[in-house]
């Protein structure tokens, strides 16, 4: 029997197991969505398709699935780009449908058109232009294949209208060939050997966790490895939940904000194992002055991320779970050591450094920390929620502050950093885990930009909170502004904030306000009783800043503590 | 630990891709994204018309020439990279060169596309239009001679490229993947 493009489409998803697809109709995809009504997919309706891109995000990472949006040609389009760079920035498997105008208006300046896939080409692992329905079939299935498949990242499917109305008989293809495309997952045997070989002489190594790890799904195999050796563990921005953050080995986050701790032990470290991590900037700091006596160990699927930035002595291509089940095999051959006392010194220095720069900020007065906001939040969700965030000082605090002991539980945008992620991720997450408490840790400044986004939470019955850490400015830059331009606070005062509570109301959700620092508990109580969408609006100090903080073109190890 | 920055050596690559709209760009966005330099770029089909060859010539340290050749190798309509660097092979340029023919000069003219072992394909009264092929250093050298007499337009490709094949073994056929 002959389907159309726009069948295809559908019949397409099916065959792919996919079960929620976020979009936003438009005149040359109108086919698709006539046929969608029709077929069990579920489709959730936003408000801006830049919502739809963050969802299918959030949903990929909260479900381990590929997230999957549907959005129509020109505009409806130009608004996934940056949802899609920031899926490819955190290596996060989504496959976008756009619509096209037909075939033979394409590069006509037709009405809603727009070069998605050239303008695309830099931040999707892959796009195409469907210009045979012919050819539909086998590029959605080499679309999902290779969105989920080696270092994951998103696909573009841009579909002319012509292509969806066209008929071809369908087939779905069992397996892809491409012959050019080939990730390695086995890691070299050899360069275990050299990896344990490494490991064994250690006396102050460090593991150093990214968001490959939870890409590799090696949380376990990770947990293996610093137990048997009693290495210490720190985790990337991405990489948070990987390793418990409440074990005893947990060095919790390194970086630009990360703790003292974490970024003394990699800057005194003699071995430094990377974990699907890629030397970002913001954990580096000064490049040159990163690590300076580790011999460095990495492993990463994708070959690039290897000596991009710093010099590695045992380079592993390879799936990080692959690699790490080899070495943890590797590791049981040694002669029995009793290598949690070998460790005491290194685990002693560190505790030191722990000891005397803790985490910490003070709670007194009548004013609320926001950073109390969050710790309350850890504490009344017992460490048990899926926290997403925006970006900025929100998503820092959340990061020192919530202690996640689970993977997949932490979603942000590390790399690109998206300011109206997280809330769209939220959602996106909260359909993936329905039985999970979802919460938004966001700023004032943040939220409005995906605000729309309520009414999407409302229609579909989403039960996300969200808890806004108000202090009327974009708190980030204006720390840099108080700290470096002598506290000239240029165009980051936020004037003219809506009344959040009333705005949840007028969306139809619950809003709730804490001013006062005895209000923040209840209010989070209350919230997780409520099953429907809540904004916490809480009213925090205004000129909190993040601490640590490591100046650019500094040495992580040069940290300034701001009080 | 940082990387070595100092080498800026010259390196020949040649890209085996998928034979299909907007791979050239996927190529060449590559090298402006990221800041990677292109000295020249020759593209044509090769026997397997699904297939073309890409000779590509940049320059850079090592390490860059190392993430040029895995960035490479990630688009996904990449099948082969390969690095001529420190390998034997042959590399060839060519040119047009329209240079200004009079009566005094003509001779000369004619004297120094022989020794260059170059034609002559197009000849009026006031000019000749001469295609050369050879290494840049030969085509350099012979623009440098011309330029005396008056080179009023010059058209002029970038490298191709092919390694030399082992004298013994069989001729490998071009556009397998390896």
């Amino acid at each position: 029997m002959k389907l159309s493009g726009a069948e295809i489409v559908v019949e397409s998803l099916i065959q792919e197991g996919v079960k929620f697809v976020f979009g936003y109709p438009g005149a040359v995809i109108t086919d698709i969505y006539d046929c969608l009504e029709k077929r069990p997919v579920r489709h959730v309706l936003v408000r801006h398709e830049q919502g739809a891109v963050h969802m299918a995000d959030g949903y990929a990472r909260a479900s381990g699935q590929v997230g999957v949006c549907l959005v129509t040609s020109g505009p409806g389009a130009t608004n996934t780009v940056t949802g899609i760079a920031s899926a490819y920035m955190d290596s996060i498997p989504i496959v976008v449908f756009t619509g096209q105008v037909p075939t033979e208006l394409i590069g006509n300046d037709a009405f809603q058109e727009v070069d998605i896939v050239g303008i695309t080409r830099p931040c999707t692992k892959h796009n195409y232009l469907v210009k045979r329905v012919e050819d539909l079939a086998r590029v959605i299935k080499e679309a999902f294949y290779l969105a989920r498949s080696g270092r994951p990242g998103p696909i573009l499917v841009d579909l002319p209208k012509d292509v969806l109305k066209a008929q071809t008989e369908f087939k779905y293809p069992k397996k892809v060939e491409l012959k050019s495309y080939r990730p390695t997952y086995n890691a070299h045997p050899g360069q275990i050997e050299k990896a344990a070989a490494l490991l064994q002489k250690a006396r102050k190594p460090v593991i150093y966790a990214g968001g490959g790890a939870l890409a590799s799904r090696c949380s376990p195999e990770i947990r293996t490895l610093a137990e048997a050796l009693s290495i210490p563990v720190t985790s990337t921005l991405m990489g948070l939940g990987c390793f418990p953050g409440t074990h005893p080995l947990s060095l919790g986050m390194l970086g630009m904000h990360g703790t003292y701790w974490a970024n003394m032990a990699v800057g005194h470290c003699d071995v430094l194992i990377a974990v699907g991590a890629r030397f970002d900037d913001r954990v580096t700091g000064n490049v040159e002055r990163f690590a300076p006596e580790a011999r460095i160990i990495h492993i990463d699927i994708d070959p690039t991320s290897i000596r991009k930035s710093v010099n590695v002595e045992v380079p592993i291509v390879g799936d990080c779970k692959d690699a790490l089940t080899k070495l943890n095999q590797r590791i049981q051959q040694w002669a029995a050591q009793d290598w949690s006392k070998m460790r005491q010194p290194w685990l002693e220095t560190i505790r030191e450094w722990q000891t005397s720069h803790p985490l910490t900020y003070r709670q007194e007065g009548e004013e609320i920390k926001p950073q109390f906001v969050v710790e309350k939040i850890y504490e009344v969700t017992r460490g048990q929620a899926i926290i997403t965030t925006e970006v900025g000082q929100n998503q820092m605090w959340a990061a020192q502050f919530y202690k996640f002991d689970r993977p997949h539980s932490f979603i942000t945008s590390g790399g690109l950093g998206v300011m109206g992620y997280g809330f769209p991720a939220a959602i996106g997450a909260q359909i993936a885990c329905p039985e999970r408490m979802v919460i938004d840790i966001a700023g004032d400044g943040s939220i409005q930009m995906n605000i729309q986004e309520m009414a999407t939470a409302v229609a579909n019955n989403v039960p996300v909170k969200i808890a806004i850490l108000n202090n009327g400015y974009l708190g980030m830059v204006r720390q840099v502004q108080e700290l470096f331009y002598g506290k000239r606070y240029a165009q980051t005062a936020l004037s003219g904030n809506p009344d959040f509570v009333k705005l949840a109301e007028a969306y139809g959700a619950v809003g709730l306000r804490a001013s006062r620092p005895e209000e923040v508990v209840p209010v989070i109580k209350k919230a997780l009783s409520i099953p429907r969408t809540v904004i916490m609006d809480f009213v925090v100090c205004a000129e909190e800043c993040v601490s640590p903080m490591v100046p650019a073109g500094a040495a992580m190890t040069e940290m300034l503590l701001v009080s | 630990m940082t990387m070595e920055n100092n080498l800026n050596q010259k390196h020949t690559l040649s890209v085996l891709v998928d034979n299909e709209p907007g791979v050239l760009s996927r190529v060449t966005g590559l090298f402006s994204g990221r800041g990677f330099n292109i000295e020249s770029l020759c593209v044509a089909e090769t026997m397997d018309p699904q297939v073309s060859r890409i000779t590509l010539v940049t320059r850079g340290s090592e390490q860059i020439v190392e993430q040029i050749t895995k960035q490479l190798n990630k688009l996904i309509n990449v099948i082969k990279v390969i690095d001529f660097t420190g390998t034997e092979f042959v590399e060839r340029e060519m040119a047009l060169i329209k240079v200004r023919a009079e009566a005094s000069t003509r001779a000369e003219i004619l004297r120094t596309v022989d020794i260059f072992r170059c034609k002559v394909v197009d000849v009026s009264l006031q000019d000749y239009t001469i295609e050369v092929t050879g290494t840049a250093g030969k085509i350099e050298a012979l623009l440098t001679l011309l330029s005396h007499l008056g080179i009023k337009e010059i058209a002029r490709t970038g490298a191709i490229a092919l390694g030399r094949s082992k004298k013994e073994g069989p001729l490998k056929r071009e556009g397998v993947k390896e």
